[in-house]
């Protein structure tokens, strides 16, 4: 591992990117496949799901796992199988889209702060510590109870909560490329700041971004689960992984797929994304790289 | 050390607070609608009079920063305005429920140090064998199942087949220290398993490094028993810094309580800060998150001195 082969396939192409992670890391592999399958699902949520998510229909509630609803029904009498397939859905549309806010304002944020330094670097990153010292439910909590209950509370929330670490990462790397030489070229060569920071620094700390995309996207899920859960996400009769826990509640002894099959989903998900975010890691970060080979 | 203590307050601390209260201050400014009926809240119609009254104590007619400066006044003063509910004084409402929640929060940060720093010094001097590939995967799925599903499945199981304890409701400590515990074993499973999981990592990787180094072969060399070598050289030294960073994650079970706090019916912080919300309580709102905000900084400040005193390197300005 680590031959300069490999370092130059990180560098050219990201079919050889895929290839590598096979060569090196099954689990990040199999990880990898187990999380394009629940896209996949979540993507083809109405063409897959064999009911109807919202639909209620008080005859067939706490119906058992049968083979006419595979995973039974909830205390409205809706398939939970279908609702599982659209609160993925919902999980991950939430997470890519918070997460991809986040990433874009908190690059943004690093870059200038980074490159550009003084009294912009400063104010940046102190505002950066404030959110970053507030605990996320707490940030959420403030958030919803302005604009109320919903999805867009519940990403603007989480975009700021991820917003921090990106800004944090982007600038420490910022910093270290601001004084190499091909960057000075191209100060000498009269670039403009804005061409020098998109043109030179960002495609050289894209990387470290690729992973805490990676890491962001567990940490998004968990906490849209969580909102949800306490009633301050998904409005209902919306489906989300997390409300269907606290829905059902009243009903799991009797009851028990109706908790634990969105439980496992969430579980199994979450995991999936934190050892694809290891892997990742593990295949970009260079110094783990050296730390592992022998 | 007092140099570094003052830089840290000046630098990090007292910035960081301030920042705080301007976020928690200006959200509250940002709910649509009138703030002095955000302030009445669906109470009573109250008179002309009276509304002036309100507008006048918050200083509604002043500009904004000089608003933002009386409210920290009060707020510093420990006047942090009345509940609209219940009419009490906020700051009373929150002090009532903090042993709660600290209660809480010191039971899960004990059950994840007891359970964790064991099995993290097992996983490394085990290292590739079954036990750590075992206590390795087991940290890995505590670290993706979020506290409210481990919450919910141990509901679950108990309340099904293993009725020995309660799975909600709390019972205060003036009823007697062991029903008390009790109703907290399940709060205290679900929030600490996050952080154990990831102490358990710490250990391993801590523990690891330690056993690398020169001064242990040299234990080894002159015939020290094994168990002496791991527990009295490598595990002193590589916890240090475990037990420093634990510090900074205590922090964040603050806002994990607010989560555990509702499914087992714990009558926190946590849960006076979300009912607060559900029932549109904005002073209570702004009262308790301006409340664990703080002491989330106070920890983070604490460990940070912590470190400098176990670790002298970090006293010394970059």
């Amino acid at each position: 591992m680590g031959t300069p082969a490999d370092d130059q396939a990180l560098i050219r192409g990201r079919p050889s990117f895929l290839r590598l992670l096979a060569r090196q890391n099954t689990i990040g592999l199999i990880a990898g496949i187990a999380l394009v399958i629940f896209v996949g699902l979540a993507i083809a949520a109405p063409l897959v799901a064999p009911g109807d998510p919202v639909d209620m229909s008080p005859i067939d509630r706490l119906q058992s796992p049968s083979e006419a609803g595979w995973l039974g029904t909830d205390v409205f009498g809706r398939d939970v199988l279908s609702r599982i397939l659209f609160g993925a859905r919902i999980s991950l549309c939430v997470g890519v889209l918070s997460v991809l806010v986040a990433a874009a304002i908190g690059t943004m944020l690093g870059l200038i702060a980074g490159y550009v330094g003084r009294w912009q670097e400063y104010l940046t990153m102190r505002l950066m510590d404030v959110l970053f010292s507030f605990p996320s439910i707490l940030l959420a909590i403030l958030i919803v109870s302005i604009w109320g209950a919903g999805f867009r509370s519940i990403i603007i929330a989480i975009a700021l909560i991820q917003t921090p670490v990106f800004a944090r990462i982007v600038r420490g790397s910022t910093l270290a490329l601001k004084h190499v030489e091909f960057v000075q070229a191209s100060v000498a060569a009269g670039s403009s700041t804005t061409r020098i920071l998109v043109r030179h620094i960002l495609p050289n700390v894209a990387a470290p971004i690729l992973v805490q995309l990676a890491l962001s996207m567990s940490g998004a899920v968990i906490l849209e689960a969580a909102l949800s859960y306490l009633g301050l996400g998904a409005v209902p009769p919306t489906p989300s992984l997390g409300s269907m826990l606290s829905e059902n509640r009243i009903a799991m002894e009797l009851a028990p797929w109706t908790v634990l099959f969105p439980g496992l989903a969430l579980g199994l998900l979450v995991l999936c994304i934190n050892m694809f975010g290891d892997a990742i890691r593990d295949l970009l970060d260079p110094r783990l790289r050296t730390a592992m080979s022998p | 050390m007092i140099a570094f203590f003052a830089r840290r307050v000046l630098t990090v601390f007292l910035p960081t607070l301030l920042g705080i209260s301007i976020l928690v201050f200006g959200a509250m400014r940002l709910i649509p609608g009138n703030f002095v009926d955000v302030l009445i809240g669906i109470g009573p119609d109250v008179g002309q009079a009276q509304r002036d009254e309100i507008a006048r104590s918050y200083g509604l007619d002043k500009p904004l920063p000089i608003q933002y400066l009386l409210w920290l006044g009060n707020t510093l003063r420990g006047n942090m305005g009345t509940s609209l509910r219940t009419g009490e004084p906020v700051a009373g409402e929150i002090l009532a429920r903090l042993p709660i929640t600290l209660e809480l929060a010191g039971l899960a940060t004990l059950f994840s140090l007891l359970l964790a720093i064991p099995a993290g010094i097992l996983a490394a001097v085990r290292r590739g064998g079954a036990i750590d590939v075992a206590i390795r995967v087991i940290a890995l799925v505590g670290l993706s199942v979020p506290n409210f599903l481990i919450g919910t499945l141990l509901i679950l199981f108990v309340s099904t087949k293993w009725s020995v304890l309660p799975t909600t409701g709390f019972v205060p400590i003036s009823d007697g220290l062991v029903a008390n515990l009790k109703s907290l074993v399940l709060p205290t499973i679900a929030l600490g398993t996050l952080l154990a999981a990831s102490i358990m990592r710490m250990t391993r990787s801590a523990v690891l490094e330690e056993l690398g180094r020169d001064y242990l072969t040299v234990a080894r060399a002159k015939g020290l028993a094994p168990r002496v070598v791991v527990l009295s050289h490598a595990v002193r030294n590589a916890l240090v810094p475990v037990i420093t960073v634990v510090g900074i994650q205590t922090g964040y079970l603050l806002g994990g309580t607010v989560i555990v706090e509702q499914i087992f019916a714990v009558p926190g912080i946590g849960r006076l800060a979300l009912d607060a919300v559900s029932q549109r309580d904005y002073p209570l709102v702004q009262g308790a998150t301006l409340f664990i905000a703080a002491a989330f900084v106070l920890i983070n400040l604490l460990t940070d001195l912590t470190y400098g005193l176990v670790d002298p390197r970090i006293r010394v300005p970059d």
